[in-house]
Order: structure tokens, then sequence, then C-alpha cells
């Protein structure tokens, strides 16, 4: 037995609702988090900080995003990325035009504006369901890419519509550095990712849950399911829209608006299908997945496979890999890595038995 | 054991795969190329081109003289798919050099890919070239010291097709109230020239659309019908892969005549007119580098590389087109800055920072280039501390239906007119930013 709960007794309410009932779990926990706040940035480089950590960070939350609305409340969605992209110009029009004003404010403001276009679209789901409701979101994939390329206002009339990140400065504090970046996204993810294990943890969580198991029966036991589903699309979308405004401005450092195409969205929505839905840590493995396995399978096809094969086929068959690896998976564990992670704690629970 | 058999073959490849990682072999005297190269994706044809000419021009140089002044010349590709965020990944992985041969410089052929690697590539003192591309600004190196938009940004592309539809109709005054549709790629590559051709549209007085095609660019039908509305004298093409052939065929679908549009630098190639077929001849393009194998130093790349069976092309017909022959110019442009820095710092590999200065101070005049057996392929070039540039001059050529074939002398851009207005631009980045320009009078004299 690797770790037990055995003497753990909960008297209280508050005590049950803590995010880790264990204290093997709340122990590693802070562990992981002194591990990301202290350790890394020490012994983290430039490629860890830029092409992995960053990266992983932005689409987790991203991935936290749509998984709010789409596993804890049922609305299937598809246009993440354009609220992503409302995130990043919103950010990046607040931050120009007001003068002075601190960098976690514009975030916020943008990430609140994503959430107010959020709703507008959601709108339509108050009438229809599920595939149909595709559709919906899609318009505003293509309606807001649209806005955006057209209304050369957006980027500060440059004239290519690329967007470059303001100053990353906080309380006089320069961030530019990649560490500095890594860690303003990682305080901005961790701060996002406790509330939301809140939210789904309270009221507003155990709604929408009811609206997406069914929603007949959510009407009938006293819930507004108008109201629900329309917040759900709101703090989902000011999810995106910080995660947009990360991924511009902490990430890339500049964007375009073709940077949040239809792809961007299909990514998002397999981080939280690999991942897990309605669970709040697959988008952390989902989005780890998502981008450390391409980059494993490219340095290892290029290192033993070098020479031998042409390198564009090379990095077809580094797809097809993929491709068919998600596949697989997905027959072995339709839950997604957020229920491996949970067989495998069960096992250690009972180890060395077997069951 | 019973689990070791079980997955012998699995340990053996995780045990291959962390070997392979880590194998690393002290190499000295080589200086590194990092290529974030594209070999699939939409934009496949220019990538693989491309850099199958900048690699073989390494090689040959390697295999003639055994290095630049004993240096051999290295370097490893990494796919980016012409994807914004794998480039950057690449960047990242690659800048640091390869089993101790230090960068020289880094070649990504994407405006994206060049946008999320300008600030890092400062930071990291790593020189970004940005051959006939790129952002039209950092052609003011006082403020982008390591930035490199070599031979045409694109403002002095648009400027000289604008100057060249003059000559064609007899002077500049007589391009009043002609009409002029410029069909773009919706990037921002594409997008860059916009500002520029309003600005020569309003002091010419030409009459001037610009049109929108969304990435990658396969459906054109009601950009076409548009076009046949507006009935202009002359179609800018400002397209990028399969934008390029799908226009030409939907151009003569439409009815509009090949030989009045006019391809801009990355619509110039014969992976753009051939797949048009019939619907290419006529078509008219710039080129800041003609087609072609007689040049000697493509006889010599024949000779030493692809004759011993080293050569980077899958498809050796494409051997002297118009792709792989800015791979070999961008690779002349490369291995000369090492070349010239080299002359300062010493014959050793050398680290970004010197190459950069190799940049700044590269001269090819023709006596030069007639050394390098590139006369006629590379126009004559000079690059400063406050031009990053040097060149800014295309010729135009014409497809017959299978080959290119050059129409025009040397074209100049109006450079006079644009450098206010890339100072301009490059100033507004450099307070945006809270960048000091370098002050370049006094950067000639340390160099002297």
């Amino acid at each position: 037995m690797l770790y037990k709960e055995a003497g753990q007794f909960i008297t209280e309410y508050r005590l049950d609702k803590r995010f880790f009932r264990l204290k093997q779990e709340r122990w590693a926990f802070a562990a992981l988090l002194a591990f990301a706040y202290l350790v890394v940035p020490a012994i983290g480089n430039d490629y860890w900080f830029s092409a992995i950590l960053i990266p992983v960070l932005v689409l987790s939350l991203a991935g936290l995003g749509l998984n709010l609305l789409t596993g804890y409340a049922g609305q299937l969605s598809l246009g993440s990325a354009a609220f992503m992209a409302v995130g990043a110009f919103a950010t990046y029009n607040f931050h120009l035009r007001i003068e002075g004003l601190p960098l976690i404010a514009s975030l916020i403001l943008g990430g609140l504006t994503a959430g107010g276009v959020g709703l507008v679209f959601g709108l339509p789901s108050l009438r229809i369901k599920g595939f149909y409701l595709i559709v919906a979101t899609l318009a505003a994939q293509f309606f807001v890419q649209w806005v955006f390329t057209t209304f050369s206002w957006f980027s500060n009339n440059s004239s290519s519509g690329v967007i470059t990140a303001p100053p990353l400065q906080i309380l006089g504090t320069d961030l530019s550095t990649p560490a500095g970046r890594y860690l303003l996204t990682l305080t901005v993810v961790v701060a996002l990712g406790w509330l939301a294990k809140t939210i789904v943890s309270g009221e507003l969580g155990r709604k929408w849950m009811a609206v997406r198991d069914m929603d007949t029966a959510a009407a009938v036991i006293g819930i507004s399911v108008p109201k629900t589903k329309l917040l759900a699309f709101a703090i989902s979308s000011f999810y995106l829209g910080i995660a947009g405004a990360l991924w511009a401005f902490t990430y890339l450092g500049t964007v375009e608006p073709h940077g949040f195409d239809l792809s961007r969205s299909f990514q998002i929505l397999f981080i939280i299908i690999i991942g897990g839905m309605g669970s709040i840590l697959g988008n952390f493995l989902g989005a780890a997945f998502i981008v450390l396995f391409p980059i494993l399978l490219s340095n290892l096809t290029t290192s033993l496979l070098a020479g031998a094969i042409d390198p564009g086929q090379l990095e077809n068959f580094q797809k097809m890999i993929f491709g068919a690896l998600i596949i697989f998976f997905l027959i072995k564990e339709p839950n997604g890595l957020a229920k491996v992670w949970q067989t495998v704690k069960q096992r250690l629970r009972v180890w060395p038995l077997r069951f | 054991m019973n689990f070791l058999s079980k997955h012998r073959w699995l340990w053996l490849a995780l045990g291959l795969g962390v070997a392979s990682l880590s194998t690393q072999v002290q190499a000295a005297n080589e200086q590194y190329f990092p290529l974030q190269s594209y070999r699939i994706g939409p934009y496949a044809a220019g990538g693989s081109g491309f850099f199958g000419g900048f690699i073989d021009y390494l090689q040959y140089i390697n295999a003639k003289e055994g290095g630049v002044n004993g240096v051999k010349l290295t370097w490893s590709e990494c796919e980016t798919e012409y994807v914004v965020e794998k480039g950057v990944e690449c960047y990242e992985r690659l800048k640091k050099g390869l089993n101790g041969a230090p960068a020289a410089a880094t070649n990504p052929l994407s405006v994206g890919i060049a946008y999320a690697t300008l600030e890092r590539s400062t930071t990291d003192k790593l020189p970004l070239i940005t051959i006939n591309h790129g952002r039209t600004d950092s052609t003011d190196g006082s403020v982008f010291p390591y930035a490199f938009p070599l031979q045409l940004n694109p403002y002095s592309e648009v400027s000289a097709i604008v100057n060249y539809i003059a000559q064609q109709s007899g002077g500049l005054d007589k391009l009043k109230g002609k009409k002029i549709v410029t069909l773009y790629h919706g990037s921002p590559y594409g997008k860059e020239t916009s500002p520029i051709l309003e600005l020569l549209a309003k002091k010419y007085g030409f009459d001037l659309t610009l049109l929108e095609m969304p990435h990658p660019g396969n459906e054109q039908q009601s950009q076409w019908l548009t076009i046949r509305r507006i009935k202009p004298d002359w179609v800018i093409l400002r397209g990028w892969g399969v934008m390029n052939p799908v226009a030409l065929k939907t151009a003569q679908k439409t009815g509009f005549p090949a030989d009045h549009i006019i391809g801009n630098i990355w619509s110039n190639s014969e992976d753009d007119a051939a797949p048009a077929g019939n619907a290419a001849k006529g078509f008219i393009s710039i080129t800041t580098h003609p087609s072609g194998t007689s040049f000697p130093v493509l006889q010599g790349i024949n000779q030493y590389v692809i004759k011993a069976g080293k050569g980077n092309l899958q498809d050796p017909k494409r051997f002297g087109n118009v792709y792989y022959n800015l791979g070999v110019v961008n690779g002349i442009l490369n291995v000369e800055a090492v070349r010239v820095a080299q002359a300062k710092f010493g014959k050793r590999p050398l680290t970004g920072e010197e190459v950069r200065w190799g940049f700044e101070n590269l001269k090819l005049d023709d006596a030069r280039l007639k050394e390098l057996g590139a006369l006629g392929l590379v126009q004559p070039l000079k690059l400063s501390c406050a031009d990053h540039e040097g060149g800014g001059a295309v010729r135009f050529q014409q497809w017959d239906g299978s080959k290119w074939k050059v129409i025009s002398d040397w074209v100049q851009a109006d450079r006079q007119l644009l450098r206010p207005i890339i100072e301009k631009s490059s100033h507004e980045y450099a307070k945006e930013k809270g960048i000091t320009p370098r002050d370049c009078s006094k950067e000639v004299v340390a160099a002297n």
C-alpha cells in the first residue's frame, strides 16, 4: 500500500468540500506547486519555457474553458478559438487605448469581453441542442475571424493585421524573460484552475451537471435552464478569452487572426476528449499529451530515422502514428487520461495486491 | 524476467530513444545553420525547393572548399509545416547550436514565424534572415539590429511592380485613371503591402481595388467574378502556394488574360505556373533571381553535390527552378556573411552576434559575384547598419508554357519614397517597445 485513506475521517461539511480529501493528495499538490514555482524557474531553460511549459499551460486553460461548457454543462461548441481571439484582441486594445492600465486589468477586461461575446453566441443554445448548436458556435468561429481581418482598427491599423505583445510588466517587474512569462502564465492558470474547481464543486457546477444530464429534469426541480446555460457560455468564454490573450502575449508574443482558426478549436476539443470530459485535471493531461507527444515523436524519428526516409515523409509518418495512437487510446480508455490517472491511484491504493 | 521478455521491444525502443536523445559528439570547428524547414502542407513546394537549394549550396561549399576557410558548415532540419507554433518550437530547439557548433542565423522563410521569433532573435543575438519577405520596417537596422529582409522587402516589391506598369503604359503620368486590382493572400504576408499600394494609388492617381483571398486559396470564383466586373488593366497577384495556380486557372475561366496578371515574388516559380497548364501561358511575374542552371555556381553544385548523389531534391527536374535558386542565393548570402565576419573575427566558428556584423558589412559587387559564379543570379548588394535590405530591384519574367523567360532589365523600387515610411513605422515600433535606436553613423566608424 503506497498510500491509504484509513484513519482520515471527515467530520464536518467544510472538510468534505475540500478539493483534496486525502492528506497525501494535499501534500502532493503542495509539492507540485512548490516545484512549479521554485524549482522549475531555477532549472528550466528557454526551450522548456517557451516551447513546452507555456503552451501546455495555456492550452490547459483553454481546455478548461471548453470543458466547463462541454464537459460540465453539456453544450457542444466548435467556437473555442473565436473566443480566444476575442480575448487576445480585446486585451491588446484595452492595453493600447487606456493609458496606464495595468496588464492584469487589461487581461481581465479582455476575458470579460470574451465572456460577453460568448454570452451572445450562447443565446441559440436556449432553443437548439447538440449538433445543431455546433453550427451556431461555428458561426462565431467564422464571424470573429472575419471581423478581425476586415476591420484593421482592432489591430491598431497594423498593415499586416498582426498584433504584438504589450510590455509584460506587473507592479514594475519586467516579466518578458522566458521564466517571467512562464511564472505569469502559471499564476493565471493556477488562479483560474482554483476558481474552476470552486465553481464546479459548488451550486453552479451542480446545476450545470443537472442540465447536462437531462435539462427537462433540471427544469422540473427548479433550475433556471436558460440562465444556467448562458452562464456556462459566459464563464467558458471568459476562460477561453484569457487563454487567448496568454497565447498571444506570453507564448508567441504576436498573433494574427488566423492564429485562432477552426483547427485551433478542434485542437482544444481534442484536448478535452483525450484528457477527459468533465474533469479539471484532464485538461492539463490532455494539453500536455497534445503538445509533448508530437515533439517526442519528431525528436525520435528525426534522430532514429534521419537519412533513411525523406524528411517530408517522416513528418507525415508522425501524423499517422499520432492519429493511430489517439484512436487506440480512445478505444482502450474512452474516458480519457483523467480516468487513467484515477485507475492508477486506485491501483496504488491497493498495491501490491491486485484488487 | 517474464516481464522483461514480455516487454522487450518496448524497452529496446525506449532505450534507443533515450540513447538517441543523449548522443552528443563534441564537434569543433563547425558552423551550424538551424533550418526551420517545411516539406509538407500547402506550401511544401516552396519549402522543399528553397531548403533544397540552401542545403545543396552548403554541401557544395563543404565539398569544394572544405567549408568556409576550413570551418565546416553543418545543419539540421526541423519541420514547421509553415505553422507559427511549430516554427517557434523549432527555433527554441535549434538555436543553441548542434554538438558544440554555434548557430549562424535562422532562415524561416515564413512571415508568421519571422514575426514570432523577431524579439527572440534580438534577445538571443541571432540574425533572422527573411530574404525577399519579412517585416518591411526591419529594413531599418538601427531599430531591428538582428532582422535582415535581404534583397527585397515587400514595399520595394510593390513599388517596383507599379514602376513596371508605368513603363508599360509609357510613363508614370500615364498611370492616372488606370485600374489595378490586387488579389492578396489573407495573411500577414499578403496584407503587408496594402497601405503602400494605397499610397501609390493616391500619388499616381490610379484606381486600386484590394481583394482578399482567405488561406489557402483553393476556391476563388467570387473574387474573379468581382475582377471581371471591375475590368482592370492589371491584376497584381500577391499569392502563395496553392493559391497561385488556382488564380491562373480561375482567371482563364472568367476570361481575364494571363499576360495582364503580374505575380509577386512568391507567385513567381515554376511550381506556381506549371500546375495551371495552358492557363498560365503569358503570365508575368517578378523575380530577384532568374531560374536556370547555366550559372557557374549551379554547374558547380551539379558537379560536386548532385552527381555525387547527395542532392537534397527529391525530384531532380526541379534543379535550377525559382525556389531552388532562391535557396542557392540565400546560401550564398549566408555563407558570404560568415566569410566577411571571419575576416574580422578570425577563421573559427562564429557566434550569431559576429555573423550579424558580417551581414551588416556584406558587399557583393559584380567582381565578387563573378568569383562566386553567381553574376546575373544575385543582384549587386550592399548592406549597412541603416539598410538591411541592400538591393530593391527586380526583373520581370514571362511564362511561355514550359519555362520562364526574362523580359525586362532590373526595375528599381522608389526607395527614396519608401524610406521615410519605413522609418516612421520602425520608430513607432521602437517607441512601443522602449527601444533606443542605434546611432548608425557611429557604427560605420567602428567598422573601419
